[in-house]
């Protein structure tokens, strides 16, 4: 049998797959958070609530209404970048003028109340959320047994990073998100509605934490507090990469994502604390992060 | 016939700061117009109040029959006015091109992206460089490229000059006698005032937030021992 450092292979391929899998989740919420703070300037705690809500929709949708796994991967992405929209165009917005850290503790008590909402009105346990019956199953890959949900999280991840990439990088209204990101008032005096930008991009971020929360919902249990669990190091993740660096953001999530995986096989006490540590030392040898640029 | 832009007891402040003691001023249509003062006397305060980045302002505003004092800052570029700030503000993360196709059409009758590169060849040749590589003297020429693009009307140009050799100064002018044949408005903004006497008609000169001169080209010798007292040069 095949072994790596006295460790057999498919031990490897397994914490790869599973670090990836995280990965995906912590590249599609770390570019949300990157893309908000790049723009607004605001550091986005209610960010781990969304990806929470984008589950709970869909797990809502599927009790009262009976929609599946299919519809809801669209439609729950949709409610919560709504609710997005409406968070930033109704009190958010009210916070630009002020010191950054009032955006942080609105996001930060946004998220309590949400949270708070939800373990009021479902209990703090988790329900479980049916894989949809396309993508039940595995495939046995030689060196490992792969469930085909999993593999299609990577994917739809994949593609979700991918195409927010392409939105803000070859586009023309991508053009305005990264020319407002450093001077909104000279793109404004073009006749471009920068308001509306900030709120467009707001929902942009909260629709990825949506769209992760659905991915999501079949692989961990759907509850009030699954956001809070991963939000801590989705903010390792952005500092690691950089603040607002779209790309060290998706390229970072993936690779802690599987540093973390890795960690378990060698030392699996310490997979817990990888991430934070990685962070340490990125922060003592370029505090701008990996991707960032020097402030 | 009405100025196309008018302005008239405009007061602005920062913060607390007053700055804006009552400006006065109109520029006609087709007309290239100089504002000449000493540093922190107001002229780029000015150009900020009248494209309305600077929102705590007070008097009358009008460009082409459009009351600028209600305008929100997106919508006076499709009023027609176009500003070029004296940082230049080119973005580092867009391409030149980006940079350049950046500004929204507001009118019909702006330069198509040909005649640009026609009269600004270094653009085109350095199209897909990040715009923060180019030279001082082409940031400023793509600053203004950019703006002649959306069909603008009248162009607010603050300190076009500012650091740049004298080989690109006299490109700046003759771009300026360029726009001035097309019937562009300008609104210039200038303490070289040689550079100026060569595309202005009429001048300006402010002094602690208000005009206190106003003169046609022609007047400029008689001025002279004015502008060097006020002017300090």
């Amino acid at each position: 049998m095949t072994t790596i450092f006295g460790y057999p292979l498919v031990v490897w391929m397994g914490q790869l797959l599973l670090g990836l899998i995280n990965g995906s989740f912590y590249a599609m919420l770390s570019l949300g958070l990157a893309v908000i703070f790049g723009l607004l300037r605001v550091i986005n705690f209610a960010h781990g609530a969304m990806y929470m809500l984008g589950a709970f929709v869909a797990l809502l949708m599927a009790t009262y209404l009976g929609l599946n796994y299919w519809v809801a991967l669209f439609v729950a992405p949709l409610v919560v970048a709504l609710g997005g929209a409406i968070v930033e165009r109704t009190m958010l917005s009210r916070l630009y003028k002020l010191d950054h850290l009032y955006g942080l503790l609105f996001t930060f008590g946004l998220a309590l109340l949400i949270e708070g909402t939800f373990r009021y009105l479902f209990g703090a346990s988790g329900q479980p959320y049916p894989v949809p019956a396309a993508l039940s199953g595995g495939v046995n890959l030689g060196f490992m047994f792969l469930p085909i949900y999993r593999g299609w999280v990577i994917i739809a991840s994949l593609i979700a990073c991918l195409a927010v990439w392409l939105l803000i990088e070859k586009t023309k209204l991508g053009s305005y998100l990264r020319a407002s990101t450093e001077n909104p008032v000279l793109v404004q005096s073009f006749g471009v509605n920068v308001p509306l930008l900030l709120t467009l991009t707001y929902a942009l971020g909260a629709g990825l934490a949506g769209l992760a929360g659905v991915l999501a919902a079949p692989i961990y249990q759907v509850s009030p507090l699954m956001g809070t669990n991963i939000i801590i190091i989705v903010f390792a993740v952005v500092v690691v990469g950089g603040m607002g660096s779209i790309l060290g953001a998706i390229i970072t999530g993936y690779m802690l994502g599987i540093a973390e995986g890795l960690t378990k096989v060698i030392y699996p006490e310490a997979s817990n604390i990888v991430i934070f540590v990685i962070m340490a030392i990125v922060l003592i040898l370029r505090p701008a992060g990996l991707f960032g640029k020097d402030a | 016939m009405a100025p196309l832009l008018n302005v008239a007891g405009l007061q602005a402040w920062y913060g607390e700061s007053h700055i804006l003691h009552g400006v006065d001023l109109h520029v006609n249509a087709g007309e290239t117009i100089c504002i000449l003062g000493r540093n922190g006397m107001g002229k780029t305060t000015t150009l900020r109040s009248i494209m309305g980045i600077l929102s705590k302002r007070t008097g009358t505003i009008t460009f082409d029959g459009t009351d600028l004092m209600k305008t929100s800052l997106h919508n006076t570029a499709k009023a027609g006015v176009g500003f070029v700030p004296e940082e230049r503000g080119i973005f580092a993360t867009l391409s030149v091109q980006e940079n350049l196709m950046l500004p929204p059409k507001v009118a019909e009758g702006g330069m198509s992206v040909d005649e640009i590169y026609t009269l600004f060849p270094n653009l085109k040749e350095r199209r897909n460089s990040p715009g923060t590589k180019l030279s001082g003297g082409e940031q400023q020429m793509l600053a203004m490229a950019r703006i002649l693009r959306t069909g603008a009307k009248c162009l607010l140009l603050d300190e076009p000059t500012e650091g740049l050799a004298p080989v690109i100064i006299q490109a700046i002018g003759d771009v300026l006698r360029t726009l001035k044949a097309r019937g562009m408005t300008v609104v210039l903004v200038e303490q070289n005032f040689r550079f100026a006497s060569k595309v202005a008609d009429r001048f300006y000169v402010m002094d602690h937030g208000t005009m206190v001169a106003e003169f046609p080209v022609a007047d400029l010798p008689n001025r002279m021992a004015m502008l060097n007292e006020t002017l300090g040069v």
